[in-house]
């Protein structure tokens, strides 16, 4: 059997399956062999799924019975650890939830189960998606496949370091402020954040409802782009799901795609604070770009230096109150005071970690009475404005830009341990991603280079609503550069 | 900006239970992040009445096809810290 099958893209194997060079069976046991022999050391999954082998086979046997399955079919795939899978474990990487089982399928995932994918395991994250390392996840830190003293970054770290390491071929993450773009651009692979509501939220466990999106972490654009198109779509079961007129068809979509772009650069957003080698890496993509032909263009986004601001009372105001759900009766850790307040007390202080509780007792502070209008007024003020500068920038009326390119994050993955306790120092490294959670675009992390000491570096294509197909378009030209 | 006996009753409008060292590293984190946040206070800007991101609106839908009652019973319940036949036990309140 081949030993290179880590190194294949989805596109790759799914070719060799259907082609039938290439047993699921075999694809699969080999993913969990090399699971059983790196993963103890990087900790990117938290389980693995032993019925995986069983579902390969029988996609082999539908296989070689001549039935016709849809382009995916066996081919493994990771999920994140707070996306729903009927009866498996489901924990967002808390304490709180380290026994739940789930009790329904989420969108996503029936949307695969149909495409008869291989479910390999869940994926290690910051508990309950808050966090931009994963060494908030109640079971430890990931690892950087790229170097095992750094962090893989988060919240999506197990997903984006088990695609980096060759540990699957692809995986699902969520993002609400940069979780699948930013681990991505740490362990070398691409990100996407779809545009809010064009992937059904139905079955992630809800952090900020607002900014909340699942997405792909894959190996290439190509990759990233396939698995789109297929958790895509419309659903009832989400309330703030939309409907594209070119639903599900990529290619009606890569009709309206112009070949040669113009790139908006916000250049005035990106000075302080990034990293001299993510710069550069930064600079010579756009260098090369303008060589391809494309043209690069300065813009300005009036409100984008208060982004990160009104997201950091946003997502804390909304998860507080997502969050008030654990009571520790329904589902959930349990752990018993003397009356019902007390069990209450006791079972959400235990079973949450420290930054999960810092954030909702910051949401309680926003959102509460006196400061509301200084606060959660403002911030959702603001963000309304942010969401026009995009609207402006992509507009013909406007700026008229196809893409808009930043660095994905300001440094390259950072070491375990480094960032201390200081929240609003890991906060800031979301300064780049945040806009897009905010102002409801798409944008996507394509690995760009590497720094000295080998660190992926990634930059990130921002498009307007429902344009990813621009984002894909311009993703592969920038491959193409590396 | 805040005080620690915020903090405190924050937590507890929160429920959630905090020794008393972690309030005092909250209260700092806190501090640190209102401090970074309070620059919102420099936009004039006046609280929308109707926060419309063109994006988010009200979905209804009819009640109709319902699941059978007790479909999902057993399997919610089994979620449960503690159940007493189909119900949730929970300590009294009064």
């Amino acid at each position: 059997m081949d030993t290179d099958l880590d190194k294949l893209s989805a596109l790759e194997l799914a070719s060799k399956l259907k082609k039938r060079e290439l047993s699921s069976y075999d694809l699969t046991s080999f993913f969990i062999k090399k699971i059983a022999a790196e993963n103890p050391d990087l900790n990117a999954y938290v389980e693995t799924f032993t019925d995986a082998l069983d579902e390969a086979k029988a996609v082999d046997i539908s296989l070689e019975a001549g039935e016709e399955l849809p382009a995916f079919a066996g081919l493994p795939i990771a999920i994140k650890d707070n996306i729903l899978i009927k009866d498996k474990k489901c924990s967002a990487s808390s304490k709180m939830l380290e026994n739940y089982t789930a009790t329904y399928d989420a969108t996503v995932i029936d949307k695969l189960k149909k495409e008869r994918m291989i479910f390999l395991g869940r994926t290690n994250m910051d508990e309950f998606a808050m966090g931009g390392s994963t060494e908030n996840s109640a079971f430890g830190v990931t690892k950087n496949p790229h170097d095992h003293a750094r962090v893989a970054g988060g919240s999506s770290g197990g997903s984006a370091a088990v695609v980096g390491g060759g540990l699957a071929p692809l995986a699902l993450g969520s993002d609400t402020g940069g979780s699948i773009r930013q681990p991505a651009s740490f362990c070398g692979a691409v990100g996407l954040k779809p545009t809010y509501g064009r992937v059904s939220r139905s079955g992630l466990m809800a952090m900020a409802s607002s900014l909340d999106q699942i997405g792909p972490i894959t190996k290439t654009v190509a990759d990233a782009e396939a698995v789109f198109y297929k958790i895509a779509g419309y659903d009832a079961k989400d309330s703030t799901s939309l409907r594209f007129e070119s639903e599900g068809e990529s290619e009606k979509e890569s009709e309206k795609t112009p070949s040669k772009m113009t790139i908006g650069v916000p250049t005035s957003f990106i000075k302080d604070g990034v990293d001299e080698e993510v710069l550069e890496v930064f600079n010579q993509t756009l260098r090369e770009l303008e060589k391809a032909g494309h043209t690069i263009k300065e813009i300005t986004l009036p409100n984008i230096e208060y982004a990160l601001a009104s997201y950091y009372v946003i997502m804390p105001a909304e998860s507080s109150s997502n969050l008030g759900r654990f009571d520790g009766l329904r589902y959930g850790l349990h752990t018993d005071g003397e009356d019902l307040l007390a069990d209450y007390k006791t079972s959400r202080g235990e079973g949450f970690g420290p930054e999960v509780r810092r954030r909702i007792i910051l949401g309680t502070y926003v959102l509460s009475a006196g400061y509301y209008d200084a606060y959660y007024g403002k911030a959702t003020a603001l963000r309304s404005q942010i969401r026009n500068d995009y609207v402006q920038a992509f507009s013909k009326t406007g700026e008229g830009v196809d893409i808009i390119m930043t660095p994905t994050a300001p440094t390259p993955a950072w070491k375990i341990g480094e960032k201390g306790s200081d929240p609003v120092a890991t906060y800031l490294a979301d300064i780049f991603t945040v806009p897009a959670n905010l102002a409801g675009i798409p944008a996507m992390s394509v690995p760009a280079g590497l720094t000295k000491e080998g660190l992926p570096i990634g930059v990130q294509v921002l498009a307007g609503h429902g344009r990813e197909n621009n984002l894909f378009a311009l993703g592969k030209d920038i491959e193409k550069l590396v | 900006m805040i005080s620690k006996n915020e903090v405190k009753d924050l937590a507890d409008l929160a429920r959630i239970n905090l020794s008393p060292e972690e309030e005092k590293s909250l209260h700092a984190d806190l501090e640190s992040i209102l401090d970074y946040i309070s620059k919102l206070k420099d936009v004039d800007l006046k609280t929308i009445e109707h926060q419309d991101l063109g994006l988010v609106k009200n979905v209804m839908r009819l009640d109709e096809n319902p699941h059978e009652a007790g479909a999902h019973t057993e399997d919610l319940l089994a979620q449960a810290s503690g159940r007493e036949g189909d119900f949730f036990v929970v300590k009294k309140i009064l």
